[in-house]
């Protein structure tokens, strides 16, 4: 009887632990440590990432020898700060693309979870039969690195003394900076009503700008409230434009009489810097057959920019806004190094397009 | 009989007794000034005093002058004074006013203006005694406006239930301008910041520099020529056979100058906030 008790608790612990093992995977690994297919290739290196394991995942590669570790984590997990630092690979899909006895391609699609909402990321990777197993080959990448140098940054920074608690009634506080709508256009998609638009900082300080809307019924009253959440460039220096989108999603046209739209400014310390060139605008569709506006992004200051965000705004033949798209981009902006980015456009708005602007916002770990 | 005597006597007695104390307050009453109660009656009573911001308590002598302090009617507006004697009470209303103006308090708007807009700048004066109560009596307020450049400009305004105000176009040439109120020794200053309106004829010009071509603005000024603020956002574009390239720059000293990589031949378009300067034809060098 007294053997009873410890051995129970160490049967308990034996099965608390295989559990633990098979939901995190083990049991997969396990079964494709082999990788006797193109597919299971590809699984079990996947896998491996999704576990960070990230001496087991590289060694796994065809070509270990020429691919940096570094460049390899970086490329799943991000570096600097990036988005995908803040991300976990929550699972993936496979499609073979086409296959050999030697060689396969095969689509991988990654799901992120990231601190922004879910990501993807389409990936195109080849994978070879080496004796009894197959292994992937992995697209051979360098980590980029800026060369030492000096960048002189003697952009503006707009600091802010506001009126104090001690301050005599009467001492005005300075006033909020001037902003205005500069567009608004109201459109039924199918399954939301979606408001767009650009918003201008008129002034000549800073400011943090939120664009708002409310859906009123034929008898006045409130249908529903949305803001544009972060499909806007919140912090505007003076006289720039962002564009704006604001969702309502279930909502239809017929529902509503009209919309009031209202936008908040603050004063907000803030810096001319970065500035960050966008390059190589281009619409295009991809081989999954999404329209896209693709280009590059390059940080012209010295500091490293974390997660940029773009927002772009698509205007038809008469200058009308018709649509807003936005996405963060997974990499971080180095000094002088171009990031590829890409937003999506629905279909049926792609041929509508005559002209586009892209904005950049971004975030920086380091700043508040 | 008897009953009649005593329904008609007793209240009479009641009424003189309650008439026994009696207070009377002078016409006018300034704020922090002492000054005396009149009362009748004889031996100790109870002096209740309530007005705005402050309620006091105290025993006095009935039939003699009750002094009030100045410091127990520092806020203008409607006092009661009570006197009690032995269940008797009698009261009475006076009003306090505010004292001589002694401060000034100026409230201008905007804190930022583009020049030349007419009636744009509002200055609002209140005028208070030394106690802050607002004086509600006519005074004479002196605004003056202090250009950076230029001759000041002043006004005289009296007030009305204790405010006046100006309305002020804001000057053609941009900087600080200073909006004064004086009332006698004291005065009261503020800044209003005179900023440049919109860009006007923005151009740009292609600059070749050591193999790279840079486009620059001209110094971009508003129609007044004024220089637009540093900081200012010059959004930049160029179509080229590689696509489009856009770049917004913040305006440093005076210009918003931009390196562009060319792909054979370009054009480079301008625009600040909702105004756009020319376009530029220009071919890529090897």
């Amino acid at each position: 009887m007294k053997y009873f008790v410890p051995l129970l608790i160490t049967a308990a612990t034996v099965v608390l632990i295989a559990i633990a093992w098979v939901n995190s995977g083990g049991m997969e690994r396990e079964r494709m440590r082999s990788s006797r297919t193109s597919e299971e290739a590809v699984r079990l290196l996947l896998t491996q990432a999704q576990a960070r394991n990230w001496d087991r995942a590289h060694a796994l590669l065809a070509n270990a020898s020429d691919v940096e570790k570094s460049a390899f984590v970086a490329d799943l997990a991000g570096s600097n700060g990036s988005l995908l630092t803040f991300a976990n690979l929550e699972n993936f899909d496979l499609w073979p693309l086409h296959k050999t006895d030697r060689e396969a391609s095969m689509r991988v699609k990654l799901h992120y979870s990231t601190a922004v909402g879910p990501l993807e990321d389409v990936r195109d990777l080849k994978v070879q039969h080496e004796g009894e197993t197959w292994r992937v080959v992995w697209p051979t990448t360098t980590v980029a690195r800026v060369a030492p140098q000096v960048i002189p940054v003697n952009y503006l920074r707009w600091d802010i003394i506001n009126r104090g608690a001690e301050d005599d009634w009467g001492v005005q506080n300075v006033d909020s900076p001037q902003v205005r709508i500069l567009s608004m256009n109201a459109l039924q998609r199918p399954d939301r009503i979606v408001i767009v638009g650009e918003v201008v900082n008129e002034d000549t300080v800073p400011a943090y700008v939120n664009v708002g809307a409310t859906l009123l019924r034929p008898d006045g009253s409130t249908f529903a409230q949305e803001s544009s959440f972060d499909k806007i460039s919140h912090t505007l220096l003076p006289k720039q434009v962002s564009p704006y989108r604001i969702d309502f999603p279930e909502a239809r046209m017929n529902q509503v009489k009209s919309v009031r739209m209202d936008v908040k400014s603050l004063l907000v310390a803030a810096s001319a810097d970065p500035v960050i060139e966008v390059s190589d605008q281009r619409l295009q569709t991809d081989a999954l057959g999404k329209n896209l506006l693709l280009g590059q992004l390059l940080n012209q200051s010295g500091q490293v920019v974390n997660i940029p965000h773009v927002v772009a705004a698509y205007y038809d033949d008469s200058g009308k806004v018709i649509w807003v798209s936005d996405g963060y981009v997974d990499q971080a902006l180095l000094p002088q190094i171009p990031v590829p980015f890409a937003v999506d456009l629905p279909d049926d708005v792609a041929p509508k397009v005559h002209n586009y602007h892209v904005n950049v916002n971004y975030f920086n770990v380091n700043r508040s | 009989m008897r009953l009649f005597l005593a329904s008609v006597l007793i209240p009479l007695a009641l009424m003189i007794c309650a008439a026994a104390a009696e207070l009377r307050a002078p016409a006018q009453v300034t704020a922090g000034k002492s000054f005396s109660l009149a009362s009748t009656g004889n031996g100790k009573g109870m002096l209740y005093l309530t007005g705005p911001g402050q309620a006091s308590k105290r025993s006095v002598m009935l039939g003699d002058e009750i002094q009030i302090r100045g410091d127990e009617v520092e806020h203008a507006g409607r006092y009661t004074a009570v006197i009690c004697d032995s269940g008797n009470c009698a009261a009475t209303h006076f009003f306090v006013r505010a004292a001589e103006p002694a401060k000034v308090s100026l409230l201008v708007h905007p804190s930022r203006v583009r020049v030349g807009q007419p009636n744009a700048i509002s200055g609002v004066a209140f005028v208070f005694d030394k106690f802050r109560n607002l004086v509600l009596s006519p005074t004479q307020v002196d605004f003056k406006a202090i250009p950076k450049q230029g001759a000041a400009v002043a006004q005289t305004r009296p007030t009305q239930n204790g405010v006046t105000w100006i309305r002020l176009t804001s000057a053609t040439k941009e900087g600080p301008a200073k909006i004064g109120a004086s009332l006698g020794k004291v005065s009261e200053l503020r800044v209003v910041q005179q900023v440049a309106s919109e860009a006007c004829n923005l151009r740009i010009k292609p600059d070749w520099n050591g193999g790279k071509f840079f486009a620059e603005t001209e110094p971009v000024r508003d129609c007044s020529g004024n220089a637009v603020s540093d900081g200012t956002v010059v959004s930049f574009t160029k179509v080229d056979a590689s696509g489009k390239t856009t770049v917004d720059v913040p305006i440093k000293r005076g210009v918003a100058r931009v390196q562009m990589p060319l792909k054979g031949n370009a054009k480079i378009l301008v625009a600040s906030g909702v105004v756009t300067g020319n376009e530029l034809s220009v071919e890529g060098r090897q």
